[in-house]
């Protein structure tokens, strides 16, 4: 191809310092085509595109190979000022000498010599670039999003009130999350539930809102604008449409002896339950492992008393096939189990909780009617040490390496709490740093330690022994005296580290959206994009992308109905026209590349072949570019080579191997 | 080893667009460098590299290939870098026979976050393929007379 044009950025001194763009100008100038080549400080600028457009107008370009920041980040800036110039976008290759050379590598005539080499193999694979055109595909008005916690709750209600339906799904009986189980949040102290139920409340209502609730995505398949799911929706055996949710069933059920999952399991709950009081929807489940009918056939007298007669034994699991434009993933998380940690004797004393339990206790619904009282005798506690970082930003393997982030400031909440109502217990806590970044954060950590008088103990807890007389013994250190400490406890309370639900795995496969090694979801972009997925289509809300607190997590659930609106207010999306193509010359129809496809999109056809004038019949491979994805699986399946992928053919990619190695 | 120590290999880095091509730009982000040696081409799967491309590589002079993919069970694709997994098994096990040794060859999973996993693993396969000096080239004997 004659007619390219190498376009080279410094972006700033970003790449100039260890690139010396002028020789990558120079050298680029000797390659074959290329018939301009120039250097600018920011080529993403308006003045920057503005030179390659007159460049494309001027010199008549039939390829652009811009020199810059990676890809990722602004191939669509360079193909959109392209096209405006007349140019087919997909004429354009970016050649990364950023983010893969000049941020990784210090010597300049080492970055210099790799940058030559990157903008050679760039201008050989554009070379061989083919004009393509984007086709278009509808978008279904719907959206879906996977957990019903506040995350959930508040990216479905800015969704349905932009005026799209969506459907929530929910693996609980009950909508409402984390939050739900909370007592007071910080800093305002705002009661938890007050504020939670009339969302909960608003969503259960709102006429574009349908709750799949005590149900679970199995399948999701199809791509952005028009993804198909199967929603399991797991049986319940009370029948939704006649409950009236007046309760009489669970307070006669018999069998009561299952732990209740909303108060973590410090009190029990009937076989058949709601998971609160407050419950949407406030229709029961009966949990089969507990029930006396569905275990053994015996009992049934839910069903007797049930004077809407809505107890269904025999309900199975249903699954409903739904499609959507969008998916919203709010999965949430969980408090890290607590086996690596018996140092803090969790599992030997009853009286060693994790913050959660405490926030259980504390909570006028909860186990203990909202009295400060000891799990093991009842007993009012007198001091209460609070352990910091309880698996949170650990070295080792043992815990996470990162910072839960909402610890610090539930701790301070809960030692606030605590001397509020009972001044006389002395509340310890022992921490590594103190991290309050957020309005009135640091204000209130302030509190507690000026106002309210606790004791914050810089250092770690090596230990928590219980003793015969039932106390406990926090062997603990305090790095600012630099002693060691020994303090006798009624009560120690674990901030454990959060981590992402256990269900985030199977869904982000389903969805295609990459996991990082801790199970949160990846963000398309850490800085400009962090509500999106790689996966176009899919978004992310709440705390499966990364520990955060409620009003972060609110704030992020707006700007993930933000995407999604902007996604559903299109009538067409441009599809990506990089997708496969079988030379129909040559295929013999083998059926190889149809066997390794994973969007099932190629079907084989009879066609009428001109070959060279002699016109047969035969069997060949037509791949459906609406299903296509263009991974490539097929064309390495090919047996003769003749399926190809568009945008990354095997003469461009064999071109970028003999540019590097020449 | 001062021969080693000069010797600049020239390798080459297939690196998927979802995963590893996400995590080069991370180690790009991050600053954590890498020997300049390795210079890296965007596939969109890593089951879109042929083995052709490996064959043409070291046909052309490179001193080793590396291939990047997302890790098993999280392909963008769904299934793609289990046949790319396959696929190079059988490669490098015949490259082996040819005369061109294992360690010249290799499939790794790094993740859009595994940025500091991209540095590190970079930094092993060219110590690694310096170790063992320049490649002898393959010919392509259909070309022969």
């Amino acid at each position: 191809m004659n007619g390219i044009g190498v376009f080279v950025c410094h972006c700033g001194s970003n790449i100039a310092a260890t690139v010396d763009v002028k020789k990558v100008v120079e050298m680029a100038k000797l390659e074959p085509g290329v018939v301009h080549a120039e250097e600018y400080q920011y080529m993403c600028s308006e003045a920057g595109q503005e030179r390659i457009a007159k460049a494309i107008r001027e010199k008549n370009l039939s390829g652009v190979v811009v020199c810059s920041c990676s890809p990722r980040m602004h191939e669509t800036t360079f193909r959109k000022c392209a096209e405006k110039a007349g140019l087919n976008p997909y004429m354009v290759e970016i050649a990364n000498l950023r983010e893969q050379c000049s941020w990784v590598h210090k010597d300049i005539n080492e970055g210099t010599e790799k940058a030559v080499i990157l903008t050679r193999a760039a201008i050989a694979k554009v070379s061989l670039n083919t004009s393509l055109v984007a086709g278009e595909s509808g978008v279904t008005k719907r959206a879906l999003v996977i957990g019903g916690g506040i995350a959930g709750i508040q990216t479905a209600l800015d969704i349905a009130d932009a005026g799209y339906e969506v459907d929530i799904v929910e693996k609980t009986p009950s909508i409402g999350g984390k939050m739900a189980q909370l007592d007071k949040t910080f800093p305002t102290l705002d009661c938890s539930a007050c504020i939670l139920t009339p969302k909960m409340v608003d969503a259960a209502a709102h006429e574009k809102i349908n709750i799949y609730s005590y149900s679970e995505v199995e399948k999701v398949s199809g791509f952005v604008g028009d993804f198909t799911v199967d929603i399991r929706k797991k049986a319940r055996y009370v029948d939704m449409n006649k409950c009236t949710g007046c309760g009489a069933c669970m307070e006669k059920c018999p069998s009561k002896k299952a732990l209740s999952e909303f108060n973590s399991g410090l009190s029990n709950r009937p076989a058949i339950y709601t998971p609160f009081a407050q419950a949407i929807p406030n229709v029961p489940v009966i949990d089969p492992s507990q029930c006396l009918k569905l275990k053994n056939d015996k009992c049934g007298l839910c069903a007797r008393v049930c004077q809407a007669g809505a107890i269904d034994y025999k309900q199975e699991d249903e699954i409903v096939t739904r499609k959507y434009g969008a998916i919203v993933v709010a999965t949430g998380f969980e408090v890290i189990k607590l086996d690596n940690y018996d140092e803090y004797a969790y599992s030997q004393s009853k009286d060693v909780i994790t913050s959660l339990e405490l926030e259980r206790i504390m909570n006028a619904a909860g186990p203990t009617k909202g009295h400060l009282e000891r799990l093991s005798d009842g007993k009012a506690p007198k001091n209460i040490v609070f352990i910091q970082c309880v698996g949170s930003r650990c070295a080792d393997n043992k815990g996470k390496s990162y910072c839960s982030k909402i610890c610090c400031m539930y701790t301070a909440k809960h030692a606030i709490l605590i001397r509020d109502k009972y001044p006389d217990v002395n509340v310890t806590v022992f921490y590594i740093d103190v991290r309050t970044p957020g309005k009135n954060f640091d204000e209130f950590y302030r509190r507690a330690v000026e106002e309210y008088g606790v004791n914050y103990v810089k250092g770690q807890v090596g230990k928590v022994t219980p003793e015969p007389n039932g106390k406990l013994t926090v062997h603990g250190v305090d790095l600012l005296d630099n002693k060691q400490l020994k303090v006798e406890a009624d009560m120690v309370v674990l901030a454990a580290a959060i981590e992402p639900s256990p269900e985030v795995r199977s869904i982000a496969t389903m969805l295609t959206a990459s996991i990082d090694t801790n199970n949160f979801i990846t963000e398309a972009h850490p800085k400009l994009r962090p509500v999106e997925s790689p996966t176009a289509g899919v978004f992310l809300s709440g705390v499966c992308q990364g520990p955060k607190d409620i009003p972060e997590t609110v704030s992020q659930a707006g700007a993930a109905a933000v995407k999604v609106i902007g996604l559903l207010a299109k009538d067409k999306l441009l599809t990506n026209p990089c997708t496969a193509k079988a030379d129909e010359l040559l295929c013999n129809g083998c059926s190889a590349c149809a066997n390794v496809c994973p969007y099932g999109a190629i079907s084989y056809e009879d066609k009428l072949i001109n070959d060279h004038g002699i016109k047969k019949t035969h069997r060949v491979a037509v791949v459906n570019s609406a299903l296509c994805q263009g991974c490539g699986a097929c064309t390495v399946a090919c047996p003769s080579g003749v399926m190809d992928l568009q945008g990354f053919s095997n003469r461009q990619i064999i071109a970028e191997v003999d540019a590097i190695c020449r | 080893m001062s021969i080693n120590q000069e010797f600049k290999p020239k390798i080459v880095a297939f690196c998927c667009n979802w995963c590893s091509y996400a995590g080069a730009d991370l180690a790009g982000g991050s600053r954590l460098s890498y020997p300049a040696d390795v210079k890296i081409i965007r596939v969109p799967c890593s089951c879109r590299v042929n083995p052709m491309f490996i064959l043409r590589a070291f046909e052309r002079g490179a001193d080793g290939v590396i291939i990047c993919g997302c890790h098993p069970g999280d392909c963008h694709y769904s299934t793609g870098n289990y046949y790319a997994r396959r696929r190079m098994t059988l490669l490098f096990s015949m490259l082996d026979y040819l005369g061109i040794e294992r360690e010249r060859t290799r499939v790794e999973w790094v993740s859009a976050a595994e940025g500091v996993k991209f540095s590190t693993t970079m930094n092993e396969f060219v110590s690694a393929v310096r170790e063992l000096g320049p490649n002898r080239r393959l010919g392509d004997l259909r070309c022969k007379d």
